[in-house]
């Protein structure tokens, strides 16, 4: 049987809270933090950070709060920022109308979601009707 | 068994030592002495064994809630709030109420022989000293929200200010975290300021905002749309390199609103637009001074 290759290893992590506006701007500036010491550049940089203030603003407002996890992860070859936004809130029905663009159930402009998904190299969301959401993303240092 | 308990009595009988034995213990605690006057200290500490007589006599100590110990309870309000004020620490400020046990405690301890008895009574003390304890700090810890909170209201009336550039053309600086309550007084300003200028033509400014995000887009959008609507038109200037491209793959349709990279762009198309021009005084006309 073939091996699958190994999993990105944790290097180091942080949870933040999401519960108001406040925690938005704090989990927006750690991932600032993390993808400077990271070396990402600043085009780099402000598309992480703008992925972030996205999702985290999507746990709070849609999650009802809830956490967001960063992490350094590194596999063989390259390193990265993971950053995993966790809530128990309503969950969302239907996800694949959730990340088109111009869908909102908020009165927001809907691109929040689809707009992560292109900032970041990786995207993943989990969600179950009533159980909450959790989302994935990844940037790997180019 | 619900024996009616000593300690109003002893607070009354010994109301002068109790008083000196707390003031000397606090002294010896804290450092509170270099911000409050012994003189006010020793009011606030007097002040509150009167009411705790009066509350434990009347009230009894189960029911706190009752209000037989509001009168207590107020006094540890503006204790709590005043200190907060003042700069002292949590632990300065619990040690208030805390340190009242160890001269309560040894005036129980002279008083009643029965081990029993004292035992029951040093319980009772304990947790109504506890609790006035916890409730200081909740208070305190309200007050120092409060505070917080006040001083995050007056940054958003500072952090908004729109700026007359020439007659008829506005700049709106803004600078850090563009959150939804801060963009509706940065909207009504900007509207206000159109009105009372007959401005138009407002350049919006976001050098100083970090990340663009698709809410800020947003607001940006609607406080176009509504400047437009006043008959202002707007420029949104400072958008760097790495917002533009952000943008890009967000999504956002920023639609006919005209974009500069830098201000200066942003009032050279403003002025453009108001009819105006900028020209160096011509070469002849500098020549012929001589």
């Amino acid at each position: 049987m073939q091996l699958e290759p190994r999993k990105p290893a944790v290097v180091r992590d942080q949870v933040l809270p999401l519960k108001s506006d406040a925690d938005v701007v704090q989990a927006r500036q750690a991932v600032r933090r993390a993808a400077e010491e990271l070396k990402f550049n600043l085009v780099e940089q402000t598309k992480i950070v703008t992925a972030a203030s996205e999702l985290a603003r999507n746990t709070l407002l849609h999650g009802r709060g809830g956490t967001m996890k960063v992490e350094f992860v590194a596999d063989l070859s390259r390193r990265g920022l993971r950053l995993t936004f966790e809530d128990r809130g309503p969950g969302i029905a239907d996800i694949s109308r959730a990340l088109q663009d111009g869908f909102s159930t908020a009165d927001g402009l809907g691109l929040g979601l689809p707009g992560a998904r292109r900032l970041m190299s990786e995207f993943d969301i989990q969600s179950k009707l009533g159980e909450g959401t959790r989302v994935t993303v990844v940037r790997w240092k180019p | 068994m619900n024996t009616p308990t000593t300690i109003p009595q002893m607070i009354e009988n010994h109301r002068d030592s109790l008083l000196a034995d707390w003031l000397q213990e606090q002294a010896t605690i804290g450092s509170q002495r270099l911000l409050i006057s012994d003189a006010e200290l020793r009011q606030q500490c007097l002040d509150f064994l009167r009411l705790l007589q009066e509350a434990t006599a009347s009230g009894g100590m189960k029911d706190m809630n009752s209000p037989q110990w509001d009168r207590v309870k107020e006094l540890l309000e503006s204790v709590a709030t005043s200190r907060a004020q003042q700069g002292f620490s949590p632990t300065e400020v619990a040690t208030f109420v805390f340190s009242l046990k160890k001269p309560l405690f040894g005036r129980l301890r002279q008083d009643i022989r029965d081990v029993e008895n004292l035992g029951r009574e040093i319980w009772a003390g304990t947790e109504m000293i506890d609790r006035l304890g916890l409730y200081t700090a909740e208070v305190y810890q309200k007050a120092r929200d409060e505070t917080i909170s006040r001083q995050q209201a007056e940054m958003l009336e500072l952090s908004t200010p729109v700026v007359n550039l020439w007659e008829g053309i506005l700049a709106l600086p803004l600078i850090g975290t563009l959150d939804s309550s801060r963009t509706q007084v940065v909207m009504e300003t900007l509207l206000q300021k159109i009105v009372d200028t007959g401005s138009t033509v407002a350049i919006i400014d976001i050098t100083g905002v970090p990340t663009v995000d698709t809410l800020v887009a947003q607001h940006l959008l609607k406080t176009v749309t509504a400047a437009r609507l006043m008959g202002a038109d707007c420029i949104i200037s400072g958008i760097r390199p790495q917002i533009a491209q952000t943008i890009v793959h967000l999504g956002v349709e920023l639609g006919d609103v005209a974009t500069k990279a830098s201000l200066a762009d942003a009032f050279q198309l403003a002025l453009k637009r108001a009819g105006l021009e900028i020209r160096r005084p011509a070469a002849s006309a500098l020549a012929g001074e001589d």
